[in-house]
């Protein structure tokens, strides 16, 4: 079963306005790497170039911070949901 | 008349217009507003300032409403007290506070964001506003809104302090309790900003509300005689205060209204239980770890704190330092305040000044500094984080008195 990923909005301009996105990975990794594979350009919207998160980028997987997992190792099950979020808002 | 040019990324330098967005389209860092300063400068004086009522509107040319603000008119002009009793129990000669305990219409400093973002929610013509909140947030959102006649959404952790709760739905907000911390309420948030044309006030106005904070420095700086002092302590959460109370002093600075330079040193308080920013500045780092948070101080229980990077910098680069304390500091610290100073904060100040009193015995904060601590809550709301002693119950009778008092005499000598 797919994994759901959900795009915000300043994101969307890579994948003609999607929301959500259906991938099958294992990884964190894997998605965004299946993410750059259908919609080239968007890693560069994620990850600096050396690979990792961007400073003002999360992501959660079924809720929770990757980087409470295993960051870009982060395991992801079957139908999980990931979420990329900017880190623009706060209390 | 304004005096914005527009929106500024505070990481990358992309500039936008002035209108509703969360962040840089680039690199989805923070934006900020960015001024006509040249402009201010020929109209702005400490004269035309000091006319003006006590309020966060003295200093309107520095705020980002293009018309008159409507509502929040009585909020800000809080008192600074010098604060000589909590100096001899903390070893600080020159020592001061800032009370936005006092804050109005809602009891703390939030009153000053709010003002702004609901004033701007009403230039954009919103039909609805809303935030991701701790307690005091919620509280003005709900408040200023229904002064502004617009409808509010507010969504909080589900472990919120009651009289934070109440204290909300009153203002007929539609408060929603949310299953997580503050983190996951403000994903949420921010998901919802995302698809919804709303204003939260934290997300998409989040640029113009975040300058209201520097009104708390305006003020500290004006209420001292046009001088920034030598070291304020600040309580963080998402780390925003800090950062915006810098840039207050460096604008009056810059706009040569101060004696003197902003050269403040700058010390962040945390609890122990939530210490991402304090952590970072302690490696000596900007990075945040973010952590899960365990603390009866709610209203700081920010475990992914959106502009820790830019705090914890900012401490490292006035020659500050970031320190954290226990609950039981906490409760300390709150009514140590109140017994010295007859203040009664809520929890966030029980760490500003449990922090104080930690940073003095290590020698960070000096003896003689003209220090400010920022009290940015009133303790009628966290209430129940207090376990205060039985009051005596006696029968109507002079000579029941006379025994409470002869105990409690008996009490105070030991």
């Amino acid at each position: 079963m797919p994994q759901k990923v959900v795009i915000p909005a300043p994101l969307r301009k890579y994948t003609a306005g999607a929301e959500i996105v259906e991938l099958e990975a294992e990884t964190i990794q894997g998605i965004i790497d299946g993410l750059e594979t259908r919609f080239p350009g968007i890693r560069s919207g994620i990850c600096e170039s050396s690979g990792s998160l961007r400073r003002f980028i999360n992501i959660y997987v079924d809720g929770e911070d990757v980087r409470f997992l295993s960051n870009l190792e982060t395991a992801v099950r079957d139908g999980a949901e990931i979420a990329i979020v900017p880190a623009i808002a706060g209390g | 008349m304004s005096f914005v040019r527009g929106l500024k990324c505070r990481e990358c330098g992309h500039e936008y217009p002035a209108r509703l967005q969360a962040g840089c389209e680039d690199c989805y860092g923070p934006l900020e507003v960015d001024y006509d300063y040249d402009a201010i400068k020929g109209v702005l004086s400490r004269r035309l300032i000091e006319s003006r009522s006590k309020t966060i509107w003295k200093y309107r040319e520095l705020l980002p409403l293009d018309r008159e603000p409507v509502i929040g008119l009585g909020t800000g002009g809080t008192p600074l007290l010098r604060a000589d009793r909590l100096g001899r129990a903390l070893g600080l000669d020159n020592l001061y506070v800032k009370n936005d305990a006092v804050n109005v219409p809602t009891l703390s400093f939030k009153d000053r964001v709010t003002g702004v973002a609901i004033n701007k929610a009403l230039e954009f013509g919103l039909e609805a506003v809303g935030c991701a909140s701790t307690g005091n947030l919620a509280n003005s959102v709900g408040a200023n809104a229904a002064a502004a006649g617009l409808p509010s959404f507010i969504l909080v952790p589900e472990n919120l302090e009651p009289a934070k709760i109440t204290a909300t739905q009153i203002y007929g907000s539609l408060l929603i309790k949310v299953r997580g911390n503050y983190d996951d309420v403000n994903r949420l948030c921010t998901q919802i900003a995302d698809r919804h044309p709303w204003g939260l006030v934290n997300v998409n106005l989040r640029p113009y509300y975040a300058e209201g904070s520097k009104t708390f420095g305006y003020e500290i700086a004006e209420q001292l005689g046009w001088k920034a002092p030598d070291a304020v302590v600040v309580p963080m959460a998402g780390g925003a205060l800090i950062s915006k109370i810098h840039k207050g002093f460096k604008e009056l600075e810059r706009l040569g209204l101060l004696n003197g330079e902003a050269d403040t040193r700058f010390f962040g308080a945390q609890a122990a239980g939530c210490n991402p920013i304090v952590d970072a500045v302690k490696r000596g780092s900007r990075d945040i770890r973010p952590v899960k948070p365990s603390t009866i101080a709610k209203s700081l229980a920010i475990g992914n704190p959106a502009d820790g990077y830019f705090a914890a910098g900012l401490i490292a680069q006035t020659g500050g330092w970031g320190e954290d304390v226990t609950d039981e500091e906490i409760v300390s610290g709150i009514r140590l305040l109140a017994e010295t100073e007859g203040i009664f904060t809520e929890t966030a100040g029980g760490v500003t000044v449990a922090v104080t009193r930690k940073l003095a015995a290590q020698g960070r904060l000096r003896r003689d500094a003209l220090t400010v601590l920022a009290i940015t809550g009133n303790g009628l709301k966290t209430q129940d984080a207090l376990q205060l002693e039985p009051a005596p119950v006696i029968e109507p009778k002079l000579a029941a008195f006379e025994a409470v008092i002869e105990r409690a005499a008996a009490g105070a000598v030991a």
